[in-house]
């Protein structure tokens, strides 16, 4: 479970979110500009907030009132963002590794059958050898997603990890995905934009909009209007379904 | 030609650039990390060699390192010889005066590695020795170089500050520049211009590696 009650000013903009993340798989959806990746980067620890707190399985690793704040290498916290950042002077394989270097709990059979297991999870086994930049855009991200699962995070974050694979691709990686973080208990937060991503996933949905939570709980529920407003838009074409969507009550 | 003072200059060089790399990668990723309410003043302090006259810098090198001061008498305690007017003390001024020179070009070679890879090192449990080791130094080896070469240069050809600090002493504190300005003095100009050729030609072959076109290395995910 991730508890989050944080606030941070960003020049004019304001972000002011506080709550409960129980499920193990949860969709932050928003449009862009909303405070997504702000949440996901200051639970990660690579931004600080003006005041609040993050709790991640009971462990607080924020708390602005007692001035903690526990370094994002030290989270066990994984984090894929739409720019893979693949190291461009490693292979492929030495960016999977990377993250398991200071682990001296692992052999070395251990590490290897680890980096074989997360490239094949993501269909990039075949790609072990080469270096990021003889790399497509989808290829990268899937790399950048095998890097954040080789340690093991206990918690996963995906800002819009798999936007530059085509749908089937996407859908095809995310419930595999889904189904391998589930048998290891790895509880995950995915931001989009995307309704269809939220819609397609039976998780838990957060609906953020400027910086602040308006609502949370089933899909079904959450996102009611947007997928009415998507059904408009096979029904009546792209200008009705253009008209702003009606929003959940926050609970 | 004087290859006495040639090899003092280059060992001089040598020394100079291999205690500045030492200094300025830590210094350099400490800047380029965004270090604290410091930042401002060390980087001005770092820079200021570069608009100071170097007699300015030697004459106060020469006090500070000498029986006027404090700190100079116990420098001289502590090594058993003044630093002035010896090789070590062209050391010391060498590596304050060059100091920019290697400190500024790694800083912007740094502060140029993409902000994305350091937050994924980061977020994969490496600390700060480790993003410098494996990150920053690999994808910053040609600022590297650059600073290298230039602390090299900027080295050899000194003059100021030598001459307030290391007098003329030959074997021990003449170098090429001091050899240089005594052969124009004594209107030995056939002998100049061999010493002059040879400071500009090593000039020259050196700055040509640093403006030679950078092997590029691509980030992830460039096609497709």
């Amino acid at each position: 479970m991730v508890e989050v009650e944080l606030k941070a000013r960003r020049g004019g903009f304001h972000f002011d979110v506080a709550c409960r993340f129980a499920a193990p798989w949860t969709v932050v959806f928003g449009p862009s500009g909303a405070g997504k990746s702000t949440l996901l980067r200051l639970v990660a620890g690579l931004e600080s907030p003006d005041a609040g707190r993050v709790c991640i399985h009971g462990q607080y690793v924020t708390d602005t009132e007692i001035g903690l704040k526990v370094p994002a290498g030290r989270r066990r916290t994984g984090l894929v963002a739409q720019q893979p950042a693949l190291f461009p002077h490693l292979s492929v394989v030495e960016n999977v590794a990377y993250g398991l270097a200071g682990r001296i709990d692992l052999g070395r059979q251990t590490r290897q059958q680890r980096i074989g297991a997360v490239l094949d999870l993501v269909g990039a086994l075949h790609l072990a050898d080469r270096a990021p930049n003889a790399l497509s855009g989808g290829e990268a991200q899937r790399i950048a997603l095998a890097r954040a699962l080789a340690p093991m995070p206990r918690l996963l974050l995906l800002d819009e990890p798999l936007s530059a694979l085509d749908a089937s691709a996407r859908d095809q990686v995310l419930t595999d995905l889904q189904a391998w973080l589930k048998a290891e208990s790895i509880q995950t937060i995915l931001v989009t934009h995307d309704a269809a991503d939220a819609l397609a996933t039976e998780a838990e949905v957060a609906l953020i909009g400027e910086g602040k939570l308006t609502a949370i709980g089933p899909a079904s529920e959450v996102l009611a209007a947007e997928r009415d407003r998507l059904l408009g838009r096979l029904q009546t074409g792209p200008s009705a379904a253009n008209r702003p969507a009606r929003r959940s009550k926050a609970k | 030609m004087d290859w006495q003072a040639f090899a003092l200059t280059v060992k001089l060089a040598s020394l100079t650039t291999a205690i500045l790399l030492c200094l300025a990668v830590p210094l350099a990723a400490w800047l380029a990390l965004g270090a604290g309410r410091w930042r401002a003043s060390v980087e001005a302090i770092t820079g200021l060699p570069l608009v100071l006259p170097p007699t300015v810098l030697g004459f106060y090198l020469l006090v500070l390192l000498g029986p006027l001061t404090g700190f100079g008498r116990a420098l001289t305690a502590l090594l058993g010889h003044p630093l002035a007017f010896s090789f070590s003390g062209l050391v010391v001024g060498s590596v304050i005066y060059s100091f920019p020179f290697a400190v500024q070009p790694i800083v912007a070679g740094f502060s140029s590695v993409d902000g994305a890879l350091i937050d994924a090192a980061t977020l994969l449990g490496a600390g700060r020795i480790r993003v410098l080791w494996s990150i920053l130094i690999p994808l910053a080896g040609r600022s590297l170089l650059t600073a290298a070469i230039l602390s090299f240069l900027h080295t050899m050809g000194e003059f100021g500050v030598v001459l307030m600090l290391g007098g003329d002493i030959p074997g021990a504190t003449r170098t090429l520049s001091l050899v240089l300005f005594n052969q124009v003095e004594g209107f030995e100009y056939a002998k100049a211009n061999g010493t002059a050729l040879l400071l500009l030609i090593f000039c020259v072959a050196l700055l040509t590696v640093v403006y030679a076109r950078p092997k590029s290395l691509a980030a992830g995910g460039r096609h497709g």
